[in-house]
């Protein structure tokens, strides 16, 4: 047991730290240091070089035992630096780590201030608040939970597929949510892939079937993440598996049945094809979709319109899959990690009216064009225009929906790379005259910029210049029936009209429709652009501020192929961590209830942000659940009758500090 | 709620037909509104360009006057001209978002005895009747729908740019949407906020003139029968640099060109005197509209 609790005289040790230069050249360091001194409780007072090396470290635990210390303040960086680094030296030194303190005099002082006279001064009001808050703390101990080793993870894109796969050969047992019939994502929709230009489908389709036929992975498609329960290493999740009405153990993927449908041909824009052809009401998205099992549409099957459909699926289908009777059925899980892989929408062109999209046929989206060219696409892979035409002048306008203020700032990073890629396809395809309408080419990658080097030297053409319009405005007789093209090219400062006869809109990269709705439903952050939150941009890229979930892919930020396949690798490391080390040691910052004072009100319940309170019927009493108590505060702020208190918070913690700011003594020190 | 009308002096002048038209319709519509009394100059694009700080104390003493004759709640100044509509506007939305701006005009007004607080709304006639009024009311008050005939919207550019109000700043839609109620077809164009020359016609005539052919001959090629504008500017330059136009370039453009409220006019049953027809250089042919007492048909 770590000792000295509250009932022995408190004897502080202070250390100050000049971080370099970075705090000494605006703080007098030696000054602070001996003005604490001074101050009653204070045994040792001192600065240093750097406290956070290991001979500051080592002074610390030298110092509790030679001068029976028992409070530690360092004044240096952010807590949420070093704060960890420091309790671990105390617990060294053979000291609750909670009767530690830190006093942020870098980010708080040197370096938002340049007057040294008052930044000193600043730095020993600062410290002398913690030096009359340290009386009050106490003994806290550190609490753990278990880890359930199975995991979640939520769309099957590439980045689901590949943390699927490397938690599953690491032997631990994966749930696969994907919401479409499918797992494969955008990616299974793309032709080829930049740099290499090898098949995407190629590179896919051997992951997917993979992942369907993984002994440690339970794949359920056509299913969505209905609810979630619990905390870190506990969760407890529904999913709503939406009827295929296809018996799932029963359907081979014959296709029998969708031959014999009564519609003759398909009616309904398929959503693999982005609309460019039809499906039936019973289909398969694409021939490698995994699962390769047929669903059915309620949307548009006649027997779910009108109950009188011939049902010649029913009749073709020999081992009797079909079953129009079932039923939405909810699976409960439990999995004590969750990654989120749940890509991105492409942005919707027909937001920016000015080029056309949805008015002339013949502009296409990015993500069309992918189809269009792909031997499985609408048409095998001919490029034949929505005219009917083969085009021979082609422009692809570079950040339609990105780098833009009036749609969306961000750069998605992935549309100058599959430009340049679809304008080597189409030339490919076609020989058409390509013209690419660029901004900027960002083309930072490993190879990326060979690959456009090799674009020009293919002679696509390169404009740099963002496009005002494209109309069918023609004012040249050469200009009719074309496309016209207008942009300032501003490499030669002159405005030109390109006449194609083919438009591609290079669309950007956006949040999911629904991505707020998921962020609530695991209790993440998103940042303002809406993408989901990290829990930090450099260090924890795959973190969340929830513990225990994770974000790997598009849904994190735009990013291509290679980037969101090692964003997964490391959320599924992440979560190998948690899962290995079989428990997680809790911060002790959280709230409790002081149960004679609280009255039942149930105030606290609605507005706990992390769902971490529940009450006790019997009793009539609010109850706060540990592990999910991220130590905010505001049930401590909102509670009527005071009954809710927090650790390393309380009353008189912040009242003594408020009273060693304003110079006051606090009555517990004197 | 009661509209305030700021007419501006092209409604006085070149665009007498505007505001003749604009108050008929109003009124048939039983739309409530009043001048704003001792109203003064916008300043229009050309003051802003030399002072923008003495050119939002002239507008802004309009906005200022607004709130004096409205004394509570949020006031709607209708602007039809698209000038007077982006000058006031602009003033609006700087005076709101810069508070050493707000400061500034306000000393300037305190000394006239007057102060804005910031409760005007500018608005265009175009949004007041689509989007206040409503489409469907408008839908049933139509009296002659204007069957067959072909309109080519025109929007001109100050309405909507720089700032979006109420509608898509390159491509807008709702005189398009109201051209669709009031029976006619509305032509599908990419020109209908390309810039028609402004004061250029008066001052580097050559430019002004190639700016409005460019206009007049796509909106002839797309079939339309008629333009309409929204700003008296536009419809001045659009309507009588046609013959000049002619002789210039060796075209042969002839289409009529009105004001949006003429037209709705027309569907709703008002005389030719009501919405200042006889003041257009053309007249549509509008055979198609029949008039019970063939009264509008012989008009056009």
């Amino acid at each position: 047991m770590h000792g000295n609790g509250h009932n022995g005289t408190v004897r502080i040790g202070f250390y100050i730290c000049h971080c370099g230069h970075n705090i000494a050249s605006i703080v007098d360091v030696k000054a602070v240091s001996e003005y604490i001194k001074s101050l009653s409780g204070v045994v040792i007072s001192c600065e240093y070089k750097y406290m956070c090396s290991d001979p500051g470290q080592e002074l610390i635990q030298k110092d509790i035992k030679e001068h029976s210390l028992n409070r530690i303040i360092v004044a240096s960086c952010s807590p949420l630096l070093h704060e960890h680094t420091f309790r671990t030296a105390v617990e060294k030194g053979g000291l609750n780590p909670y009767y530690f303190q830190m006093v942020n005099i870098r980010e708080d002082v040197s370096w938002v201030h340049t007057d040294m006279k008052a930044a000193t001064e600043k730095a020993k009001d600062l410290s002398r608040a913690a030096v009359q808050r340290v009386f009050h703390h106490k003994s806290l101990e550190t609490k753990h939970v278990k880890i359930h080793p199975d995991v979640l993870i939520v769309g099957g894109g590439i980045a689901g597929i590949h943390a699927a796969l490397t938690l599953a050969n690491a032997g631990k047992k994966v749930y696969l949510i994907e919401r479409n019939p499918t797992i494969g994502g955008h990616m299974a929709m793309f032709d080829k892939t930049f740099p290499t230009l090898d098949c995407a489908a190629c590179i896919l389709t051997p992951k997917m079937s993979q992942v369907k036929n993984h002994p440690n992975i339970i794949l359920w498609t056509y299913s969505e993440v209905a609810k979630v329960d619990g905390y870190v290493g506990n969760y407890k999740i529904s999913i709503r598996r939406k009827p295929r009405y296809v018996n799932e153990e029963l359907c081979v993927g014959c296709m029998d049945c969708i031959e014999k449908c009564v519609y003759k041909e398909g009616k309904t824009p398929d959503e693999f094809n982005v609309g460019l052809s039809k499906r039936k009401p019973i289909y398969i998205p694409f021939p490698q979709a995994t699962p390769q099992i047929v669903v059915i549409d309620r949307e548009t099957c006649i027997e779910f319109k009108s109950g009188r459909c011939k049902k010649t699926c029913v009749e073709a289908c020999d081992r009797k899959a079909i079953d129009f009777k079932q039923k939405e059925e909810i699976k409960e899980i439990e999995v004590g990690t969750i990654i989120l892989t749940t890509g991105y929408q492409t942005f919707d062109a027909s937001r920016v009216p000015f080029y056309g999209y949805g008015k002339y046929p013949n502009v296409y989206t990015s993500l069309e064009v992918e189809r269009l060219v792909n031997a499985s696409g609408p048409t095998g892979g001919e490029l034949i225009l929505r005219d009917g035409r083969h085009p021979k002048t082609v422009g692809i306008i570079h950040c339609v929906g990105s780098r833009d203020k009036n749609t969306n700032r961000w750069c998605s990073r992935t549309c100058c790379m599959y430009s340049l890629k679809l304008a080597h396809l189409l030339k490919e395809h076609t020989d058409a005259e390509v013209y690419n309408f660029y901004i900027d080419i960002r083309a930072a990658g490993k190879s990326y910029e060979e690959f456009y080097d090799k674009l020009l030297d293919e002679n696509v053409h390169f404009i740099r210049g963002r496009v005002a319009e494209v109309s069918d405005w023609a004012v040249r007789p050469s200009e009719e029936g074309k496309l016209i093209i207008r942009a300032e090219d501003t490499l030669i400062g002159i405005v030109r009209r390109v006449p194609v006869d083919m438009v591609v809109l290079a669309v950007g990269m956006e949040p999911q429709a629904d991505s707020q709705d998921v962020r609530r439903m695991f209790n993440i952050s998103c940042s303002t652009e809406g993408f989901f939150l990290e829990r930090h941009p450099k260090l924890a890229p795959v973190d969340t501020f929830t513990d225990g979930i994770f974000i790997a892919g598009a849904c994190q930020g735009p990013k291509d192929i290679p980037d969101s396949v090692a964003q997964a690798g490391a959320a599924a490391a992440q979560a190998l961590i948690l899962i290995d080390s079989g428990e997680i040691e809790l911060e002790p910052n959280t709230a409790y209830v002081v149960q004679n004072e609280c009255s039942g009100c149930r105030t606290c319940l609605t507005i706990c942000p992390f769902t971490a309170i529940s009450r006790d019927e019997a009793k009539q009493k609010a109850f706060i659940n540990e592990a999910l108590c991220k130590g905010c505060g505001t049930c401590v702020a909102a509670c009527p009758s005071g009954a809710i208190k927090q650790n390393l918070f309380e009353d008189e913690m912040i009242f003594s500090e408020i009273d060693g700011l304003l110079k006051m003594e606090s009555p517990a020190c004197c | 709620m009661k509209y305030l009308y700021y007419p501006g002096c092209s409604l006085r002048s070149t665009g007498r037909a505007y505001e003749e038209s604009l108050l008929s319709v109003l009124k048939v519509l039983d739309i409530p509104f009043e001048e704003l009394n001792d109203w003064n100059c916008c300043g229009a694009t050309s003051y802003v360009s030399i002072d923008e700080t003495d050119a939002f104390a002239l507008a802004a003493r309009n906005l200022a006057l607004a709130e004096l004759q409205s004394p509570d709640g949020t006031i709607n100044l209708i602007a039809p001209c698209s000038a007077c509509f982006l000058v006031l506007l602009k003033t609006e939305r700087y005076l709101e978002s810069y508070p050493d701006v707000r400061e500034k005009i306000n000393s300037t007004l305190d000394k006239a005895g007057l102060h804005y607080h910031g409760r005007v709304n500018v608005r265009h006639p175009l949004d007041v009747f689509v989007n206040d009024y409503g489409l469907e009311n408008i839908t049933k008050r139509v009296k002659y729908p204007l069957k067959g005939l072909k309109v080519a919207s025109y929007y001109g550019c100050q309405m909507v740019r720089p700032f979006k109000t109420f509608d898509h700043s390159h491509y807008p839609e709702t005189m398009d949407r109201l051209v669709k109620v009031l029976g006619a077809e509305p032509v599908d164009w990419p020109l209908k906020t390309r810039c028609c020359g402004g004061s250029l016609t008066g001052t580097i005539q050559e430019a002004g003139l190639r700016l409005n052919r460019l206009l007049l001959k796509e909106a002839e090629k797309r079939g339309a029968d008629i333009m309409l504008t929204c700003c008296p500017l536009c419809q001045h330059n659009l309507e009588c640099y046609q013959e000049r136009i002619n002789r210039k370039f060796d075209e042969k453009i002839n289409i009529p060109v009105a004001f949006f409220t003429q037209l709705m006019g027309v569907a709703l049953g008002l005389s030719e005197k009501e919405l200042g027809m006889q003041r257009l250089f053309k007249m549509p042919s509008l055979k198609q509209i029949t008039h019970p007492k063939g009264e509008m048909a012989n008009a056009w």
